[in-house]
């Protein structure tokens, strides 16, 4: 059994954040990819879990466009990596309306702020794919 | 589908036999979530003839108090034989008539008190209901649980060509539902263009495709069967029941546009052995305006995708083709966050053939459908009246 004394599932996942990397989870005993990190792999409950690295090319699944007060609408999106995982994320770069299912999609890190720890939104994928 | 239904549960072995309301809307400053419960308990109680005495199964869920069937046993100083705090949002007291009634059942207890109260319109939604921190959700800021219905919606509207026209259906037939209720919240009339046109929160949904945000709650009693039939009111038998969970994150939902609702119904029609076209009215959870139609479809009113156009020309209204939500709903009649209780009250009513100026005709078969978190948990219970059981 993994020891969480050391190092987190979190953790890790943050750790190839902070170098521009997405990180997922694959477990070896069923090869299915999985997302958010976890200790123990879902179904098989396995501990044989291997972290691989995202190309970071996706699809978008669902959106939405939040809307607060005094603020320019928000996007937020579904969108499922290649690799085969669905993750919460954002479009930017774009209308947050202009956002739309079936529209292929490229990580990026949105950086750090002082109140804020990294996290992976995404950006419209030129016509070149 | 292999369907598990919960099989030491007898269709027909229990019954609803006290139902009441709290008061709703806004209370008064400084009421609690106790008051509201303590207040609708008594008010069940005295709706069928038996006293807090009786009671010795507590079943209690709501956000602001965490540990409830304790909270209420000690403002109540009774001290329950049976008590269950299962806690999965709005679907929580469906869930907690099944295991009332594994309990009554089992003689765990005889009588069986599910009670909930909020003050979310005093205190505000975010005080009542704090979201946990969530690392791979919290960043983007979604409104939740708004954000992850709207994104169910737009899924929905994607595959199979729903309109936000068709969304505007469901909250205009609640409304006016709404309007035959002297305790519904709403009192004007709505048009599908002022729900179109109304303040946008998460595209698709405008504020008029969300439910209400208001103080209130509930209580029901259950008993056996054989004493539900000396007590004064007509008894709702519990035919069948069925209970599901999906995920607790809507980023873990595995299909945006079907919930657990096709197996926690499968389950409650296996045990009534009840089928869809022998339901004269449905009380479905409308968190949102789609909601009753992803729940039209998985309980097999319609086929997959049609919802959206099976609820449109005022087919779920008064008049229409199936009665649905007639008390007004979340949308328009009363939603103290965990919306359940009241689900089921107007099922139970619906049997009992109270309901007056919106009365469905030969009500025999009600289903109510229970929702919780982001189309989270789904739970089922059919309600039958004494016809259904010989």
């Amino acid at each position: 059994m993994p020891s969480l004394m050391e190092k987190s599932p979190n953790g890790v996942f943050q750790a190839h954040l902070s170098k521009g990397e997405l990180a997922y989870q694959v477990c070896l005993d069923d090869n299915q990819p999985f997302f958010y990190p976890r200790l123990v792999a879902p179904v098989t409950g396995s501990t044989h879990i291997e972290w691989r690295i995202s190309k970071g090319l996706g699809t978008v699944y669902t959106t939405t466009v939040v809307h607060y007060k005094g603020e320019p609408p928000l996007n937020v999106a579904m969108i499922d990596l290649d690799e085969g995982f669905r993750m919460m994320s954002r479009v930017d770069g774009i209308d947050a309306m202009q956002v739309k299912i079936g529209m292929r999609v490229k990580f990026k890190v949105h950086p750090a702020t002082e109140k804020q720890a990294a996290y992976p939104v995404f950006t419209p994928l030129e016509s070149a794919s | 589908m292999s369907i598990q239904t919960l099989s030491g549960l007898k269709r027909g072995s229990v019954a609803v036999v006290g139902a009441a309301e709290s008061d709703l809307g806004q209370v008064a400053q400084g009421s609690t979530p106790l008051d509201l419960m303590a207040q609708a308990s008594v008010r069940a109680l005295d709706d069928c003839g038996l006293t807090l005495k009786d009671v010795d199964g507590l079943f209690v869920a709501a956000t602001q108090v965490r540990m409830g069937p304790m909270a209420l046993a000690e403002y109540l100083r009774i001290k329950p034989k049976y008590f269950d705090g299962t806690i999965i949002g709005g679907s929580s007291f469906m869930t907690h008539v099944a295991h009332a009634q594994a309990a009554l059942q089992l003689g765990l207890c005889n009588v069986a008190l599910i009670t909930y109260g909020s003050t979310q319109r005093s205190v505000s939604r975010a005080a009542a209901s704090p979201r946990e921190f969530n690392p791979f959700e919290s960043p983007y800021r979604p409104i939740l649980p708004i954000s992850a219905y709207a994104m169910a919606a737009a899924r929905h509207m994607h595959e199979f060509g729903t309109t936000r026209e068709n969304l505007a259906e469901v909250a205009v037939a609640a409304r006016q539902w709404a309007l035959m209720n002297p305790k519904a919240w709403e009192k004007e009339p709505l048009s599908i263009e002022q729900v179109l046109n109304a303040r946008m929160v998460s595209y698709p949904f405008t504020v008029r495709d969300c439910c209400l945000v208001l103080d209130g709650g509930g209580a029901i009693v259950m008993t056996r069967a054989d004493r539900a039939k000396s007590l004064k009111q007509k008894p709702a038998y519990v035919l069948g029941v069925g209970e599901a969970l999906s995920h607790a994150n809507i980023s873990s939902m595995p299909d945006f546009t079907v919930t657990a609702a096709v197996e926690s119904g499968a389950k409650a029609y296996a045990m009534a052995k009840v089928k869809p076209s022998e339901v004269n009215m449905l009380s479905l959870y409308d968190a949102f305006t789609i909601t009753p139609i992803l729940f039209l479809e998985d309980l097999g009113f319609c086929p997959k995708g049609e919802g959206g156009r099976f609820v449109s020309g005022g087919n779920i209204a008064p008049g229409g083709k199936l009665a649905v939500n007639t008390s007004g709903g979340g949308l328009s009649y009363c939603h103290p966050g965990m919306y359940g209780l009241l689900v089921m009250i107007e099922a139970i009513r619906q049997i009992r053939g109270e309901c007056g100026q919106r009365q469905v005709n030969h009500c025999d078969i009600a289903l109510a459908q229970g929702n919780g978190g982001v189309l989270s948990s789904e739970c089922t219970v059919l309600f039958g009246s004494e016809n259904t059981l010989s």
